[in-house]
This record gives C-alpha cells, structure tokens and sequence, in this order.
C-alpha cells in the first residue's frame, strides 16, 4: 500500500537572518526569557498613595511572591524592576533617574497609577508630566491609584514583553576578555 | 523565680495558640490571574459610553463631562444630527470622543454631570498597556457594542 506524502510546506528557517543570529541560542534565549521573566525583583521606590497598593500586591492576600517578584529590594543594585508608584516631582526627579542608573542592566520600569504615567490630574508646575520624561517606561497601569489586581496584569504584561525579547548572541554568551560596548 | 519563668512560657504558648489557631484556616490569597476578583457593583472601572435600547447614542456632545473632569482627561468634539443621519436623541451627537486612561483617575464625576447618563463606568479594570497612545481610548473603544454591553441596563432614564 502505497501512502502518498503530502509536500508540507516548511517555513524557510534557513535565512540569512536566522544563521547570523546564531541556531544554537534560539532555546537558550527562550530559556534566559523564562529566568529573566519569572524573577522580577522590584526595588523599593513608593512615592505616594500608589506605593499603599504596591505594599497590598506583595501582601499574603494578593501574593506577589506567585509571580517570583516578592522581594522588594531596598538596593537598586539588587533589583531589575522599578515600580515608579506615585507622583514624581520634579525635585525627585534626578533621584529617580539616579537609582534608576544604578540598578544593574537588564532593568524595566513600571509606571503605576495617573501621576507617575502622565501627571494624572497635577497638571502643574512641580510634577513631571510621566515618568518616560526621565527613564523608558515599559507598562503603563492606570487608575488612581490601581488595584492590586491592576498592577498584577502590569506585571503579567511586562512578562510577556519580556518572554518576547530577542538577544544578539555576543549578549548571551559573556566572555570576560570581551569588554562591554567593544 | 520558677514562678516569673512559668509566667514566661505560658505568654509564649498564649502568642502561639495565635499562630496554631491561623496554620489551619484556608489562605486569603487570590488567584487572581485565572479567577478575576468579583468588584462591587459600583466600582469605577473602563468607560463605556452607552446607548439606548434602540440602538441610539445617548451622548449628546454636551461636553459636560469635559468641564467638570479634574485631570481634563477628556476630549469631545460634536457634530449636529441631521434627520438623515439621526445619532442620538438630542440635537447633536458626539462625533469623536476621547478619553486618555492614564489621566483619569476614574472619580466618576463625568458619569455624575452627564445630563443623559451616556458615559458609565463599568466594571473592566484590566487596563494596562505597553504605550501612552494605546491608552487613549476612542470613540469606537468606549461606545457599547451593543445596548448593554457596558452591564447598564438600556432602558434606564439617566
């Protein structure tokens, strides 16, 4: 009995592209993705009401630990998340963006709630208009302040984007007689 | 002596019971990802800007909602119905209505002013998003599907 193989089209894996990003670090990138995503260690930086939510999300009844960011690090040098919660004046301002530099790459930002995402209703003079004036932002979470579910889906979307990210190979493999930039 | 030591331990075992007493209650946390918390019924979530039971807009451009929100979050721009082209009940409809997320503080105080209870706040609260133009809703984004999509019921006065 004769089977006849149907001509299943393959998607054409071998592009140029696909060879200078290197075969091998295709599930290794996935890999790092995972880590990366599912141990999000946010630095401590409450600013307003918003923060009173932050605190609630990683609390026993919203449990942020689920999500593998429950340490709340109080050195930026340890953290790779910021949760720009509250409003940000423009005195704070070049605080933020300094512990923002300190805190070791890869990092991300959460805007959470009005104020730190655009102003919210402080229109005025001493309030930045958005956190993204002074570092990139990566999620905006609305609401006055947001509920910890809010924040939660924050988090959940940040995962996403960042099981999303693509990685040049140089990036993931780091050899120490290779300086940074050379 | 033995008597102060005995009162210590008794303190002790009296803070423990405490602690014994909460090892077997279930745990209060949610699962919120894969159960959506239940909100109460007048929680101010995602807009919706409602319509009749007839299908027609309840927004008459009155830009009220536009004055009295404290972040300015809103931008109406009307047009005149015209018997042709029949909108909403009043004379003028809204020909585009904006609402920027990240402003709003969701005080309700537009679904307060609306002279026709057109906008409502429903009860969505998943509404986060990667950019600050994503969050600006649109007129498509907040009116009603269909009557009673926002959970008002379409045969309400105001």
């Amino acid at each position: 009995m004769r089977v006849e193989l149907l001509d299943q089209e393959q998607p054409d894996r071998t592009g140029e592209e696909e060879i200078k990003r290197g075969v091998l670090f295709t599930t290794l990138e996935k890999m790092l993705n995972w880590a990366r995503s599912s141990s999000l260690w946010p630095a401590t930086f409450g600013l307003a009401c918003c923060a009173i939510e932050m605190m609630a999300t990683a609390a026993s009844r919203f449990d942020l630990a689920r999500f593998g960011a429950e340490v709340f690090r109080a050195s930026p040098r340890q953290a790779d998340l910021m949760i720009v919660s509250g409003r940000v004046s423009k005195k704070m301002a070049p605080v933020l963006r300094r512990i923002y530099d300190q805190m070791p790459e890869p990092k991300w930002v959460i805007a959470m709630g009005a104020c730190a995402s655009c102003g919210g209703i402080f229109n005025d003079y001493a309030i930045v208009q958005g956190v993204d004036k002074i570092v990139p932002v990566d999620v905006y979470v609305p609401g006055c302040p947001p509920r910890p579910e809010q924040l939660i889906h924050g988090i959940m979307l940040l995962q996403q984007k960042i099981a999303k990210e693509r990685h040049r190979p140089e990036d993931l493999v780091h050899l120490p007689w290779r300086r940074q930039g050379a | 002596m033995i008597r102060r030591r005995w009162g210590q331990v008794l303190g002790m075992l009296r803070g423990l019971s405490v602690t014994f007493r909460v090892l077997f209650r279930p745990p209060v946390t949610t699962t919120y990802p894969d159960e959506k918390t239940r909100v109460e019924e007048r929680f101010k979530g995602r807009h919706w800007l409602t319509r009749y039971a007839d299908g027609l807009e309840r927004c008459i451009g009155c830009e009220l909602c536009v004055i009295v929100c404290p972040s300015q979050a809103i931008f109406v721009q009307a047009a005149e119905n015209t018997p042709e082209h029949q909108v909403s009940r009043g004379e003028r409809y809204a020909a585009d209505f904006q609402i920027n997320m990240l402003r709003c503080i969701f005080c309700g105080f537009c679904e307060e002013a609306c002279p026709t209870g057109a906008i409502v706040l429903g009860h969505d609260y998943e509404l986060a998003g990667y950019t600050r133009a994503s969050m600006i809703y649109t007129k498509p984004m907040l009116t009603e599907p269909y009557p009673g999509a926002g959970g008002r019921d379409p045969h309400r006065e105001i």
